[in-house]
Order: structure tokens, then C-alpha cells, then sequence
């Protein structure tokens, strides 16, 4: 009896205490797509956040935006890691203001920047992304014929290892990269398995192990990379890209058979960011630079241990001439 | 001592060894039930062949992705405007943001110094000096590591977590410990979710609450809570009946006998839940920063992904040390209890004063701090290791991964442990026809535990084949076998060495503080560039993250061996290895099995994290659920291994016939 009415008590009393605690945060609607980081500077400073993809060329985009921020237009940045897909949600959500690095994801841009608009397109950041199969150049030199994927079948046995079993091992990093090789493998009719690295800090160092052993491999990878400085790698041919074979890809994605487009990367900021006129929405629309100068920033973060923050600085430092014209006019 | 040893190892450490003719009995009623199972397979094995064939029928498969699609889609397009959002997850998510914030803010505002003083005060007045010293060093080390502010950012969020977890597992403790209805309905719900791999539920969380703390902290109390709502259940059914019934004969209501009597009785098993859910919640700091949790696992995050192992490990001590003087301090604060009235200590700090005397001390210190003009850390106090640990490891990758003569290098012995084990395990466990499998996972729960479980760990394994992941799963199940002999060969024979000398065992102790409290993330990179890619370094770094609690329990297991039956045995003239074999670990049984069951949940964790260095299987998926946010996919997976898991526990959970509710 008494039991039964001590429970009671107590569901009251928790019923009561989240009711008490409901009230205490705001009455009526909360949305919590609107909500920000409990980390972010305090309200009235001027702030930004923006996403960071794990690839170190985003790192590097970010890291230049990120010091030119602060230092010229005198803006608190904040950075959120965030993999691909999610970070489309997160900008429609404004828990991030801006993507600066976007290889392409159609179904979301139909989603957020057409139906929902919560997302406006911000232009291209002026690097264009190629994804293709790589094989390192000291092999491809005493073996060209590994270059074009027709010879691929001759030299699987070299490839081979203990987890593509009896087939030669195609290399792939991060599950949220835009990737059609196992279509390709079979629409191709190549002895290879597709070996998932999982993430491309995995991916990174085995090519390295592999490198440092002067043994041949073949991988998934893309440009612009920092990883090219460090082992020089040449692509392997694939079927030429074409509209027809891409379009074939959208409706099923197992018929794909040929190679991977190059793509414009684009930046892309949240609805409300864009509109708001402020000084740092202007300066991450003109943000535009090349390859070659992302490459480099990207090299001094990733092999030669700099923070980003030291890399961008010395990057903006040698640059002036290109980083000027990103400024808004005052 | 308390790090990790969860509750049932010290509950099943009690339970003597069994006499040996109750022991045959056993034995002959496992040979019942085998011929049972034996009879019903003679029966059933034909007619499901003949009906279905050896792989998974896929006429027993649900596809299950067109409705989940569905409701992800449903959930995104609904979440800035239907009332479940706006008027209770919003608040929800809302209430998070400001408590993080204002804990955070405070942090802030009391600057190094006083946090440092705080804290290291607390931990004198709870737990004595050499705590507080241990606590003063942490603080001051993860500032000079450069990671004040994001210490501060994971300490704001551990401290919300923690005590969201203790409040919501108190009130379902303090439920079922007073309801017994109650009681067999959670005690399952309870003892399942220890054993959940935290991955396996990122997904959902992420996608109703989005990237970001709110999401981070739920998922973090989600695992962090269950030890806390069963250890107050346990504390409260565990009351003296005798002292019960006294305080009911002095005509105490209901609430007075639970307020006077059940919860002072319990207070030793309520402490122990709090150390236990900080510990938890503190394991997840990392795996949290996948999905938006800031603070220290963002940077350890952030630093692996360019291959920075250095800034990851430089990231990762102060989670280690957060952890270790969180652990020291909870625990020394349970002993103490019992030894009341404290007589330990300086006088000065005895009594109520003492509160309010470390609340003063603090501000002072804390404006001391902000007067000397340096809020956060101070700028130029930073030490850099990134580069020199960077160094060391491709020193020791260099000279390690291939060409080491006689034994050869580690490369090497991830492909023989690749083709000739996990190869051949994978192959054998996916030909294995499926009723094959789920008749030896019954019968294996069945021998070790009661129907119900066994019952339990095959409807587990059905629901796998059901959801259509039968074959990866059977590759994960072949990476956590592989990873757990290796363990237990490993943790049984280190643990009886230091078993055998205090002097090993006090040597190996920070070792496996460390082993156990650094993130599995930090030695993901270095396992891979010694291993290779595959599901090699995945089960190397299980055997690493499960080793040190299969060591702690065989050797605890191993020195409450009753001593008079250890000297009885040597003066018969056995020698000391005859002792061991025959007394020594016969008589420890109960602990080992135990290890074998915390290394089977331990392993099972860190080989679906192995997912990211190339493990494959369940772990991949998880992975690519939760990078391309398809929920289909991610959760089919998450449930497999979470079935996988249930399955594990009960294969090799030993029920001692509880006199209180069946762990079905």
C-alpha cells in the first residue's frame, strides 16, 4: 500500500520537475532547428561558423577564410567537423553559416536549395575536383600499361592481399565520398575487390606504407590532394565520362560504367546568412582562389605540421594580391 | 580499482566456487539438455532444410529501408514545425544548449585558477591528498598541453551529462527498486543496454535532434544512465530485510522507511552508479564528436583526420586524466562511507565549514587569476608534443611494419592472422547453414544459462537474418572471435603472472588505467599504419581496448582464492604450477567466465569502430549510415549489432541461479 503510493509520489514529483523545467526554458514553441551551439561567443559579437569537411583541402579553404575573418573583418569564426550529407542538414539548420568545399550532391541541393530554400547556392570557390583510380608513379613508369583499366585483369595478382583474398585489391576511403566503384568492378568485368578503408585517414596511411615499400596498389582518390606531393601517383584511365552513361547512373547506380566527371566545387551558404547583408556573407561569396593555392596550404597543414591557423597565415602573407579582392568594399 | 569493474563482477565474484558434486550434478544436467536440443535438431534440421535451404531463407527477410526512408524524410521535413518538435523535443534540445552553456560560461569565468583550485580542493575533502595532487597535476598538464578550452568545453558537457545520467537512472532505479513489477520489467531492458555497442545508436539521435550537442549529450546519457538506474535498483532490492522490518514495527510511512532506511543502505551501491556513469559518459567523448560534441574529442577527431597522431594523443591525455581523478575521487569518496566518522585529514577541513570554506578559497583564487589578467590559459605556457610523438611512431612503424628478421614484421602478421584465421572463421561461420548457427548459440546458452536466455541469444540471431544482414554479420562475429581468443589468451596469462607478484601487478596498474580510459580513436591510426587496412588493425585495437579489464578480473579473480586452500594444496607438495592448475584457477572459475563475458562486450565495441579502418561488415555500414545519413542502412546495421551483442552476453553470461528475477 504504502509502496504503491510512494510511487506515485514519486512519478508526481518527476512529472511535476519536467514540467517545471519545460516552463522554465521559454513557453510555447521552441525550435530547435534555430538553436546554437552552447560553445559559440556570446551574442553581439559578430560570429560565423563554419563546416569543415574532414579532406584536408576543405581544412585548407576554411583555414584562409577562418584567419581573414578574424583578422581583417575582426569576426569570431567557429568550426564544426561534419561529414558530407550531414553538414547539408546542419547548414539548413543554421548550425553552420557556410560550405566552401561541395563535390556535388544532387538530392540534396533539390531538397534544400530548390523545395525548402533554406540553402542558396553560393557559387564555385574556383577549384575543380576530379575523382578518378590512381596507381603510384613508380610503378606506372616501369609498367605503363597499368594506366588504362583494359590492361587492370593482367596485373590483379600483383594487387592481391589478404583482405581482396585471390583478386587484386581497389582501394576505397570514406563511406560518405562520392563513389561508383563497386558498379564499375562489375560493369567492367575486373578481377579486383573493393576494399573499404573506412575513412581516409586509413586510406592516407596505408598509401604511404604502400609507398614507402615501393609496392604497386591502385586507389581511389582525387584531386586536388596534398597527398600527390608526397606520393606522385598517375590516373588510370576508366570508359570516357558521358552525359548519357551519368544520366543512366541517376536512375540506377549498379549500371554505371564509366569515369567519374570533373566537377566545379561550389560553396553554399545558409538562406538567412546570405541574406543578412553582413560583411562576412559578401566576403565568403567573392571567396575564389586556385588549385595550386589551395594545394599549398593544404601541404603545409598536412605534411609539414603546421596548424592550420599558422599555415593560412603564412599562405595569406604570401598572397596578397589574391586574397584582396575577396574583401568587401567599404 | 573501480575503473570499468562493473557490477556484476563484484556481485559474481562472491558467489563461491561450487562444491564438486554439485558440479557433476551440473554436468549431467548439461548432458540433459544437450540431448534435448540434440532431439529437437534430429527433429527440426531436416524439415527447415528440406523447406529453406542452408543460407538464410529470403523468404524470412523484411526489407525494411522503403519505411525507414520514409520516416527520415518525414522527420527532416517536419522538424521546424510539428508539435512533437516545437513544443517537446525543441524544449528538450533547448534545455541542453543552456545548461551546457551556463556550466560552460562559469568555467570560463572562474579561469585556470580556479578551476584548478576547485577541483583540487574537492578531491582533498572527498578523497585525501594524493587525489587532490593527482587531480592539481591533470589540470595543469591539459593546460600545458594547449587544450584549456577545449578541456573546459568537454568538462561543461560531462558535467551535464553526468548529472542528467544520475538523475534519470536514479528515478528509474528508485522505480524499480521499490516496484517489483517494475524491476522485471527494466532489469533486462537494463542489462541489454550495458552491452550495446554506444555506436550503434548515433544514427537515430542525429537525425531527430541534427549534428550538435543537444545530440552529442543525448546519446551520452542514453549510454551513460542504464549503470546508474541498475546499480540503485540493486542497492535498494539488497536492503536488510531485519533492518526493514524494524523501522516498519516503529511505525515509519512508507516515505520515512525509504528516506531513513532503504536509501542509507544503499548509499555504497549509489555511489558506485555515479562513478560508473561518469566513467561511461567520459568513454564517450570521443565517439560523441562524430556527432557534433565539440571540446576534446573534436580535436581528437580532427587531428586524425590528417593523420595527426600526435595533436590526437596531445587531445586525448587530458580525457585520460579527466577520467582518472573523475574514477579516483567517486571511489575514494564510496570507501570513505563506509569508514565514517572520518578521521582522516587535517582538522581544517572536517565539517560543514569546509563547503563553504572551498567555495571561498576558489573565488579567491579565481580573481586572483582574472586580477593577474590572464582568463584562459596563459599564451605562452604551451608545450608541444605532436611533433616528437609523431616522430616515435614512424620510428616505430619504419622498424617495425616489415623485414624485423626471424619473427617478421607486424605487416606480415596481419596477413597470417588475416588468411589463416579470420579468413577461414568468416568463411566457415558464413557456410555454416543458418539453423546450424542458431542451434549452437542455443545450446551454448543454454549449458552456461537458464532457457530464457538461451531463448533470448536465438531470437537475437533470427532477427538478424530477418533484417537481411545475416552474411556481414557473420563477418563481424568472426573479427570478435578471432579478437577475443587473443585477448583471453593474452589477459589470462598476464593476469596470472601479476596475480603471482604484487610487484608486476602495481607496475602494470597506470598501464592499464591508461589502456583503458585512452580513446580507442587515438591508437586507430597508429594500429593501421602497423597492421594494414582490413579487419587485421580492427581486431588488434580490440584486443588492446578489451585486454585491460580481462587482466583486472583474472587477477582479482585469481587472489581471492581462498588461501587455506592454496596452502592446504602446497603442503601436499604440489609445485607451483600444479597449485595453479589445479586449485588456483578451478577455484576462479567464476571470474573467468565473467572475463570472458566483459571481453566478448569490450571486443564487440571497438571491432564495430574497426569499421573505419577497414573492418568491413556491420561496423562499415554504421559508419556509412551515419556519413551519408541514410537511416535505412545505418540502422538495420545498428540493430544487428545490437542483437549480435545480446546474443554474445547470454552465450557467455553465467547465470548463478539468482534468487532475484531471471536476466532474460
Amino acid at each position: 500500500m504504502s509502496r504503491t503510493r510512494t510511487l506515485t509520489k514519486i512519478a508526481g514529483t518527476s512529472v511535476v520537475t519536467g514540467a517545471v523545467l519545460l516552463s522554465l526554458t521559454s513557453c510555447g514553441k521552441a525550435d530547435m532547428t534555430k538553436q546554437a551551439s552552447p560553445f559559440a561567443a556570446a551574442k553581439g559579437s559578430k560570429s560565423v561558423t563554419l563546416s569543415v569537411q574532414t579532406w584536408v583541402g576543405a581544412q585548407s579553404n576554411v583555414a584562409v577564410a577562418k584567419y581573414l575573418l578574424e583578422s581583417k573583418l575582426g569576426y569570431h569564426v567557429d568550426t564544426v567537423q561534419v561529414d558530407e550529407i550531414p553538414a547539408w542538414d546542419a547548414l539548413s539548420q543554421g548550425r553552420v553559416d557556410a560550405i566552401l568545399e561541395d563535390w556535388g550532391h544532387p538530392d540534396q541541393e533539390q531538397r534544400y536549395v530548390k523545395d525548402k530554400k533554406t540553402i542558396t547556392a553560393g557559387g564555385g570557390n574556383g577549384v575543380t575536383g576530379h575523382i578518378g583510380w590512381y596507381v603510384p608513379k613508380y610503378w606506372a613508369d616501369k609498367h605503363p600499361e597499368v594506366t588504362n583499366w583494359k590492361n587492370l585483369n593482367k596485373v590483379a595478382s600483383q594487387l592481391r592481399t589478404s583482405e581482396s583474398g585471390n583478386k587484386g585489391q581497389l582501394m576505397d576511403g570514406s563511406p560518405s565520398y562520392v563513389t561508383n566503384d563497386k558498379a564499375l568492378v562489375k560493369n567492367l568485368k575486373l578481377n579486383y575487390e573493393v576494399v573499404f578503408a573506412g575513412s581516409e585517414a586509413a586510406q592516407i596511411t596505408q598509401i604511404q606504407q604502400f609507398a614507402k615499400q615501393k609496392k604497386p596498389f591502385l586507389t581511389y582518390w582525387y584531386e586536388p590532394q596534398w597527398l600527390f606531393n608526397q606520393v606522385p601517383m598517375e590516373e588510370v584511365k576508366l570508359p570516357k565520362y558521358t552525359d548519357a552513361c551519368a544520366e543512366k547512373g541517376v536512375k540506377d547506380p549498379t549500371s554505371i560504367d564509366c569515369a567519374y566527371p570533373t566537377t566545379p566545387l561550389q560553396k553554399f551558404f545558409n538562406t538567412d546568412f546570405a541574406k543578412s547583408g553582413s560583411s562576412a556573407a559578401a566576403f565568403l561569396k567573392h571567396f575564389s582562389w586556385s588549385k595550386d593555392d589551395q594545394n599549398e596550404v593544404s601541404e603545409m597543414i598536412a605534411s609539414g605540421g603546421l596548424s592550420a591557423d599558422e599555415a593560412a597565415k603564412r599562405w595569406v602573407d604570401k598572397h596578397p594580391d589574391v586574397w584582396k579582392k575577396w574583401l568587401p568594399k567599404r | 580499482m573501480s575503473m570499468f569493474t562493473a557490477p556484476p563482477i563484484a556481485a559474481a565474484l562472491k558467489v563461491d566456487a561450487k562444491p564438486r558434486p554439485v558440479q557433476q550434478l551440473l554436468n549431467r544436467r548439461g548432458l540433459a539438455k544437450l540431448l534435448l536440443l540434440a532431439v529437437a535438431a534430429a527433429v527440426l534440421v531436416p524439415l527447415l532444410h528440406a523447406k529453406y535451404g542452408a543460407a538464410w531463407p529470403s523468404s524470412l527477410t523484411v526489407d525494411v529501408s522503403g519505411p525507414l526512408g520514409r520516416t527520415s524524410d518525414w522527420i527532416i521535413d517536419n522538424r521546424d514545425s510539428h508539435w512533437l518538435f516545437t513544443y517537446f523535443l525543441g524544449h528538450l534540445s533547448n534545455a541542453v544548449v543552456l545548461s551546457v552553456r551556463g556550466v560552460y560560461l562559469l568555467l570560463l569565468a572562474l579561469g585556470w585558477t580556479g578551476v584548478t583550485a576547485g577541483v583540487t580542493l574537492l578531491a582533498w575533502r572527498v578523497a585525501g591528498v594524493r587525489i587532490a595532487a593527482t587531480a592539481l597535476i591533470s589540470f595543469l598538464v591539459s593546460g600545458l598541453l594547449g587544450m584549456w578550452v577545449p578541456t573546459m568545453q568537454t568538462l561543461a558537457l560531462m558535467v551535464v551529462a553526468v548529472v542528467a545520467s544520475v538523475v534519470v537512472g536514479a528515478l528509474l532505479g528508485l522505480a524499480a527498486g521499490l516496484s517489483g513489477r517494475l524491476f522485471k520489467l527494466l532489469r533486462p531492458v537494463l542489462d541489454t543496454m550495458q552491452v550495446l555497442p554506444a555506436f550503434a545508436y548515433l544514427l537515430p539521435v542525429v537525425l531527430v535532434f541534427g549534428i550538435g550537442v543537444p545530440a552529442a549529450l543525448l546519446a551520452t546519457v542514453i549510454y551513460a544512465a542504464p549503470p546508474m538506474a541498475r546499480l540503485t535498483a540493486l542497492g535498494l532490492r539488497g536492503a536488510d530485510a531485519g533492518v526493514l522490518e524494524a523501522v516498519s514495527s516503529l511505525g515509519a510511512t512508507g516515505r520515512q522507511r525509504l528516506l531513513t532506511a532503504r536509501l542509507p543502505l544503499a548509499r555504497k551501491e549509489l555511489l558506485l552508479g555515479v562513478n560508473q556513469s561518469i566513467m561511461m559518459a567520459l568513454s564517450m567523448v570521443v565517439i560523441a564528436s562524430m556527432i557534433g560534441a565539440a571540446g576534446l574529442g573534436d580535436r581528437v577527431y580532427q587531428a586524425l583526420a590528417s593523420v595527426d597522431v600526435g595533436a590526437a594523443l596531445a587531445a586525448a591525455i587530458p580525457i585520460v586524466l579527466l577520467a582518472i581523478v573523475m574514477d579516483r575521487t567517486t571511489a575514494a569518496a564510496g570507501e570513505r562511507l563506509g569508514a565514517e566518522p572520518d578521521t582522516s585529514g587535517p582538522k581544517l577541513l572536517r565539517g560543514r565549514l569546509v563547503w563553504a570554506g572551498i567555495g571561498v578559497l576558489t573565488a579567491v583564487l579565481a580573481l586572483v587569476g582574472r586580477l593577474t589578467g590572464s582568463l584562459v590559459w596563459p599564451t605562452g605556457w604551451v608545450v608541444a608534443i605532436a611533433r616528437p610523438v609523431n616522430d616515435f611512431k614512424e620510428w616505430m612503424v619504419g622498424h617495425l611494419y616489415s623485414g624485423v628478421p626471424v619473427i617478421g614484421g607486424t605487416a606480415d602478421w596481419a596477413a597470417h592472422f588475416t588468411n589463416w584465421v579470420l579468413n577461414p572463421l568468416r568463411d566457415g561461420l558464413t557456410a555454416l547453414p543458418w539453423y546450424g548457427t542458431l542451434l549452437i548459440v542455443a545450446a551454448l546458452a543454454w549449458l552456461i544459462g537458464t532457457w530464457r536466455t538461451a531463448l533470448t541469444a536465438v531470437l537475437a540471431m533470427a532477427a538478424i537474418g530477418v533484417l537481411g544482414v545475416w552474411k556481414p554479420s557473420m563477418n563481424t562475429l568472426s573479427q570478435v572471435i578471432a579478437a577475443l581468443v587473443v585477448t583471453l589468451v593474452l589477459g589470462f596469462g598476464i593476469g596470472v603472472l601479476a596475480a603471482g607478484s604484487k610487484r608486476f601487478e602495481a607496475i602494470l596498474r597506470p598501464v592499464l588505467d591508461v589502456m583503458q580510459t585512452m580513446p580507442q580513436f587515438v591508437y586507430l591510426i597508429p594500429v593501421v599504419a602497423l597492421f594494414a587496412v582490413g579487419r587485421a588493425p580492427a581486431a588488434a585495437a580490440a584486443v588492446v581496448y578489451a585486454l585491460p579489464a580481462v587482466i583486472r578480473i583474472t587477477t582479482q579473480g585469481l587472489r581471492q582464492v581462498d588461501a587455506a586452500a592454496m596452502e592446504s594444496a602446497r603442503s601436499l607438495g604440489a609445485t607451483r604450477w600444479q597449485t595453479l592448475r589445479q586449485v588456483q584457477l578451478p577455484l576462479a572459475r567464476p571470474a573467468l567466465l565473467l572475463a570472458v563475458n566483459q571481453g566478448v562486450v569490450l571486443v564487440l565495441a571497438v571491432v564495430i569502430i574497426g569499421g573505419l579502418v577497414g573492418g568491413g561488415a556491420l561496423g562499415y555500414d554504421v559508419v556509412t549510415g551515419l556519413a551519408t545519413g541514410d537511416l535505412a542502412l545505418g540502422l538495420v546495421a545498428g540493430v544487428a549489432i545490437v542483437c549480435l551483442g545480446l546474443m554474445l552476453d547470454r552465450v557467455t553470461q553465467p547465470t548463478e541461479r539468482r534468487t532475484t528475477g531471471k536476466g532474460a
